[in-house]
């Protein structure tokens, strides 16, 4: 189509992006497919952002495959649900991708169980009230599963005085390698569609728009033909960019209208939600059933098998390797798309709610990216690049300074969300989102003398 | 018409009179508007050391003259200054020196290359705070130190250097409390403590036992010996780490670290040595461990 009408253009969000290689092609036409249980599973009390839950399970007791273990502490919170039938081996701190290690319930599968969901109240959730449908969600354990992790169902309420007139659906998969989107929309339309409409029943919201990448095509023609005449869901394709998958841009991309600096989605009544989380939704809640399953692109130079895998909760990465195989020597293994995912320190860390790839590289493939750091050259590539309209460059000689105030309160740090895009096109090799993330870190531990 | 003398007789008294106006003007605002200060800060800020480091508390050696200069502290507070010129300070105020101990940086971790194990290597921009951030710097014990020095960097006196085995050392005699290794230390591994705190844990570790020990041969396994054998109270063990009580510091005694098994708790002698107790593990390795 863009072949026959080079002057068609997408719609697009204003300034900055790059154009990374996508690498899909090798996972993109792979049906999703079921990964066996690990026969240890550790499921992290903290996946999600908020209080972490708490467990309402002991040590050695046993546990059937889709039974809460860990209910929501607060409304910040949500619950966890065993995502296999065993027995809880234990309660204990365990390696998590962040670094820091966090209390998990870890369970010894029973490997001849049958592992049947036995653990549901079938509900019809479109004539469930809007509260009703917010508990639901919280009591599913539902949480962004595009990365993000923010509990769906505080979305599902918008702060006093706002309303959400416009759902956004996000299908971009911006972040090279993923395809895990892709396939959700092409294979679980149906529970796609049908937790649109459970979120447009929960908020009110009149119109629903699913925004794809006009790099799938298929997906796109898939959604339109499923879509009913007198729908208020619409398919719009929007440009090929990275970050098009950030909530932010995405909004800009679709609406046309930026997010005020420090404001939320809501302020332009706006929701947007992730495909994946979606199509859980519509899977789930009918059934009265929490989440625990996602699906999870594992790809990468060093995958001998990739493909889309719908892999349990809880999962450690050891196991998906040594099930899938890798090839070569493999040195880095990063837990979502590798803009912004996490290269995990030990391969004990589970799959968690937010974890939607599994990319692994080999010996040969690293030493490209080990290059020389060289001085900056003032060529504002970054500054081009950055699509929040910072100025990632002044904001590297400020974190040279140790001036990590200044950044906050002067140029806006707490702006970025850390895309990646300025390191990614820095002609010097700079790492320019680390610097950032440092500071934010730093500004985050002392918030008294930020304000 | 003005002849040209009469120009510039006009010009220079106009320019004149406006000088006197202007005059007038800057000597009535300076006796309105005249901000008195007490001449003796200045003097007082002379004797101070100027570093601005923060350890007093004040944001930089001015405020802490006028704090002085108030009587809100004592002299004897600022930590970078020899001693003899802050009782100068205090004579020439008038005032006590106030018996403020002299307070160092400790680092809560004695995990080197050569007894805890790195399980992942990190490459990239060569700083603890960066590498914190790639999965907690790949580090077996989670709670350890880094060992890439950026508490070296932040160190305004040169108190702190890395030994062999990437272990930051505080010099005491040089170390003035300020605060800056506690404040960047990614694993909040350092803590300001009175010289006179002589029994330390030189751990963070919150895992138990083996788990724990498979990690670092100079882990805190919490097997509860330093707490039994001390008096009650002084060393409780909290969330599988051996935590001292400093309010009940003089009951310290060499006592607790005798039967140590790992030689986490230690006890510092007031020439900078660190003793440990005679079970402790005997660790002759000097080089690194490998990686993996």
């Amino acid at each position: 189509m863009k072949l026959l009408n080079p002057f068609k253009r997408e719609k697009t969000f204003s300034h900055g992006g790059i154009h990374p290689l996508e690498h899909k092609s090798s996972t993109a036409d792979r049906p999703i497919r079921r990964l066996g249980f690990a026969p240890r599973l550790a499921v992290p009390l903290a996946q999600h952002k908020g209080p972490p839950a708490r467990p309402v399970v002991k040590v050695g007791q046993e546990v059937v495959r889709g039974e809460p273990i860990a209910v929501a502490d607060g409304h910040l919170s949500v619950s966890m649900h065993a995502p296999a039938t065993g027995r809880v081996a234990a309660i204990e701190l365990w390696p998590s991708a962040a670094g820091p290690k966090e209390s998990a319930i870890v369970i010894d599968v029973y490997q001849a169980a049958s592992q049947e969901v036995l653990f549901d109240h079938p509900v019809d959730v479109l004539e469930l009230s809007p509260q009703a449908i917010v508990e639901a969600v919280k009591d599913a354990g539902l949480v962004g599963l595009g990365g993000g992790v923010f509990p769906s169902h505080v979305k599902l309420v918008p702060p006093e005085g706002r309303r959400i007139e416009t759902l956004i659906v996000n299908g971009c998969e911006c972040e090279p390698y993923l395809t895990c989107d892709h396939r959700v929309m092409l294979e679980q339309t149906e529970a796609l569609l049908r937790g649109i409409r459970i979120v447009l029943r929960a908020t009110g919201a009149a119109r629903a728009v699913i925004g794809i990448e006009d790099n799938k095509p298929d997906a796109i023609a898939h959604l339109r033909s499923a879509l009913r005449a007198d729908d208020a869901i619409g398919v719009q394709a929007v440009e090929t960019k990275y970050p098009q998958g950030a909530e932010r841009m995405l909004i800009e991309s679709l609406t046309g209208r930026q997010v005020p600096g420090g404001g939320l989605p809501a302020d332009l009544g706006v929701a947007v939600y992730n495909v994946g989380t979606l199509a859980q939704m519509g899977e789930l809640l009918p059934q009265g059933r929490g989440l625990i399953e996602r699906v999870v692109t594992v790809s990468g130079p060093g995958a001998e098998h990739p493909g889309n895998y719908l892999v349990p909760i809880g999962t450690p990465v050891s196991f998906i390797l040594r099930q899938l195989g890798a090839t070569g020597y493999v040195t880095e293994v990063v837990l979502g798309g590798p803009m912004m995912g996490m290269s995990i320190a030990s391969l004990d860390v589970p799959v968690t709610k937010g974890v939607s790839g599994v990319i692994i590289y080999r010996a040969k493939d690293e030493e490209q990216g080990r290059q020389r750091v060289y001085p900056c050259i003032k060529c504002s590539r970054c500054v081009e690049a950055c699509p929040m309209h910072l100025n990632p460059s002044l904001l590297a000689q400020l974190a040279h300074k140790r001036e990590y105030e200044r950044m906050a309160s002067d140029h806006a740090l707490d702006q970025c969300f850390e895309c990646g895009c300025c390191a990614y096109v820095c002609p010097s090799n700079i790492p320019l989102t680390q610097y950032f993330r440092i500071a934010k870190a730093i500004n985050r531990e002392r918030p008294a003398l930020v304000s | 018409m003005l002849s040209s003398v009469q120009f510039v007789g006009v010009a220079v008294t106009f320019m004149s009179v406006l000088g006197m106006f202007l005059a007038i003007v800057l000597v009535v605002a300076n006796r309105w508007l005249f901000v008195q200060e007490d001449p003796r800060i200045d003097d007082v800020e002379d004797l101070l050391p100027k570093a601005n480091c923060g350890a007093c508390g004040s944001p930089g050696c001015r405020p802490f003259a006028e704090k002085l200069v108030n009587g809100e502290v004592d002299p004897g507070l600022c930590t970078v200054n020899p001693k003899d010129t802050n009782q100068v300070i205090a004579d020439f105020l008038g005032v006590e020196m106030g018996a403020h101990e002299k307070r160092v940086a400790r680092l809560a971790c004695a995990g080197g290359d050569h007894v805890a194990y790195i399980r992942a290597s990190y490459d990239g921009l060569n700083s603890c705070r960066a590498a914190a951030l790639v999965s907690g710097g790949g580090k077996g014990c989670a709670w350890g130190c880094l060992g890439m020095g950026d508490c070296e960097v932040v160190c305004d006196f040169g108190a702190i250097r890395l030994d062999r085995n990437g272990l930051p050392r505080v010099d005491e005699d040089k170390c003035t409390a300020c605060g800056n290794c506690v404040e960047i230390c990614p694993k909040d591994l350092f803590e300001l403590h009175e010289v006179s705190h002589r029994l330390w844990v030189a751990c963070r570790n919150r895992e138990f036992g083996d788990q724990a020990e498979a990690e670092c041969e100079v882990i805190c396994t919490a097997c509860e010996r330093c707490a039994v054998d001390s008096p009650e109270g002084l060393i409780t063990i909290s969330d599988n780490l051996a935590v001292i009580d400093y309010s009940k510091n003089t009951l310290a005694s060499k006592v607790a670290i005798e039967r140590c098994p790992t030689g986490a708790i230690v006890w510092r002698e007031t020439d900078g040595r660190i003793s440990k107790g005679r079970d402790a593990r005997k660790v002759i390795r000097k080089t690194a461990l490998p990686v993996g």
